[in-house]
């Protein structure tokens, strides 16, 4: 290893350590803006050690690719709404794995016909996995993106024979792979591999319904970093195999968190386009008690201690402004407000987090399922807002529903239960919610922030 | 570089990731995965050789357009991470 070798490698492993360090911030809010300015600036090191690298002799080009991308992610970083940061996730997931897989292909692109006969095997194997999970991440996230941004159907897409055509793709990878790590230099073998991950990301998300979506996000996440690790074992470049594998880390554990939130395994969730609907075990029936906000205020009023339930209806409602400004004027009445946030609330984790501090809401009064649901009984009022299955107690009464089982915040134990909702059908998932016929629910009905905003004005006007 | 030096560096990575990444509170998830968007975009380090080195115009151009995709993950991931956790704020700071 000559001088300039081992500079850039040393630069690599402080890179490293930063991220690590950077990661480490990252568990407290506190600490967390922090360890993302100790992440970039490791990024900073990297990128710019590798300027100096003998391979590189021309500049322009990686100018010009940076100042494209570059102005493009910094404005999309600016411009992004809260509500909209699931879609935007999910296009930068898939944004990494197509850089992944070109960086794949343009190693293989690069190689001489020397190059080509006495590279090992095994550099071909993992040239041929990063195409393959890049290309999966990239149309993945793409359909992901669709449906999230609402450009696509958010229910799931099942036709005949979806199975079969994705398991035909799983034997056809393993063919196609093989078949290159002993042909490298087959034009045509690489366009089939790009061409079959394309569409087996497209079928593999498709197939995945609304309510899942935070599952598959965390999961694409995840694919992008083990695809810059593939890239990393590819070009034998240790930073990108350290660090794509802190990202696919980051991704399975999230995956994990929302599937035993769900209490689904992952495979179930994956196949879930795949599996028959569940018949109900049976039918609900009574009455739904609606309430008015003149009438919701009365109760607020004289409320000790309330807890707020947010679901993705808040986001759509862009409601979290007015449920700040409704917590100030409870709290103003000698009122404690809570906020319980379920981890699979939202269409990505932490969703409903960001938007609350967007609305200046502190983060030590966001509490989780498990913090609340002992203590459900001391809330005089629980006001759910646009969630639905998160509430369910179908989950735990009903053997027959399709949540049966998932841990749910047990809001009926409360007092008093506000569900604030456009209509009384079913939520997203399309399944019945037992909590509306309760004896202690009361149904506000019509848009969540204006609802909200009526309550407030009631309070002015006392 | 010898295969098995590899699957070592590969496993004490996996495993350190687990470890950090587990202590994340829930509150700081999306700040997490954008920021870990960000980190994805190290793909760029390899994609600097290709569109910089001397090489016939695919590599180049496949390089390039890496470049460009890494660029907005690095970018765009690190500044909207910075935007949000800008927004968590304590009790008492308001």
């Amino acid at each position: 290893m000559n001088a300039v070798d081992l500079t850039i490698n040393l630069v690599y492993v402080l890179a490293a350590a930063l991220f690590i360090g950077g990661l480490k911030l990252l568990s407290h809010p506190d600490t967390a803006r922090r360890g993302n300015l100790v992440s970039a600036i490791g990024m900073l090191f990297a990128v710019v050690i590798t300027l100096i690298d003998q391979e590189v002799l021309q500049y322009q080009y990686i100018v010009l690719g940076f100042i494209i991308g570059g102005a493009y992610g910094a404005w999309k970083a600016k411009s992004v709404e809260m509500t909209a940061m699931p879609e935007m996730v999910s296009l930068f997931n898939g944004f990494g794995g197509a850089a992944s897989l070109l960086v794949g292909w343009a190693t293989i692109v690069a190689m001489s016909d020397m190059a080509l006969r006495f590279t090992s095997g095994f550099v071909f194997s993992t040239v041929i996995i990063t195409i393959l999970i890049g290309g999966i991440t990239f149309s993945g996230s793409l359909v992901a993106w669709g449906k999230l941004s609402g450009k696509l159907g958010s229910k799931a897409v099942i036709f005949k024979g979806l199975r079969e055509l994705s398991i035909a793709h799983l034997v056809a990878f393993v063919i196609v792979g093989i078949a290159f790590v002993y042909n490298p230099d087959s034009a045509f073998l690489l366009g089939l591999a790009i061409l079959l991950a394309l569409s087996f990301g497209i079928l593999a998300t498709i197939s995945i319904g609304g309510a899942d979506m935070p599952v598959v996000i965390a999961l694409l996440n995840s694919y992008s970093g083990i695809a810059a690790c593939a890239a990393g074992l590819a070009i034998d470049n240790t930073i990108l195999i350290v660090t794509g594998l802190l990202v696919g880390a980051s991704g399975l554990i999230l995956t994990n968190i929302m599937c035993k939130a769900m209490n689904r395994s992952l495979l179930n969730v994956l196949l879930s386009g795949f599996a028959k609907p569940v018949e109900m075990g049976e039918v609900i029936t009574g009455e739904v008690k609606v309430m008015s906000a003149q009438d919701a205020f009365y109760v607020l009023e004289a409320a000790q201690a309330v807890l707020v339930v947010p679901g993705y209806g808040m986001a759509v409602a862009q409601a979290q402004h007015a449920v700040r400004e409704l917590q100030n004027l409870l709290e103003e009445n000698n009122c404690t407000v809570d906020y319980a946030i379920h981890p699979v609330a939202g269409r990505m984790p932490g969703h409903m987090n960001v938007l609350l501090a967007e609305a200046d809401v502190p983060y030590e009064q966001l509490y989780e399922m498990d913090d609340v649901n002992p203590r459900m009984e001391n809330y005089d009022v629980v006001i759910v807002i646009g969630a639905n299955d998160v509430v369910n107690p179908a989950a735990k009464e009903m053997e027959g529903s399709p949540i049966y089982g998932m841990p749910v915040i047990e809001v009926y134990r409360a007092k008093t239960v506000f569900v604030l909702k456009r209509s009384a059908n079913a939520g997203f998932a399309g399944v019945d919610n037992p909590l509306f016929f309760k004896y202690n629910t009361r149904m506000v009905l019509g848009d969540a922030k204006d609802t909200i905003n009526n309550i407030i004005r009631e309070f002015g006007d006392q | 570089m010898e295969m098995i030096y590899l699957i070592f560096i590969v496993l004490l990575a996996a495993l350190l990731g687990f470890e950090l990444i587990r202590k994340v509170p829930a509150t700081l998830h999306t700040p997490l995965m954008s920021g870990s968007n960000a980190i994805s975009g190290i793909t760029l380090v390899g994609a600097i050789a290709s569109a910089g080195g001397d090489h016939e115009w695919l590599t180049i151009l496949l390089g390039t357009g890496a470049v460009a995709l890494a660029s907005i993950n690095v970018v765009g991931g690190y500044l909207v991470t910075d935007r949000m956790l800008g927004m968590f704020k304590k009790k008492d700071s308001k």
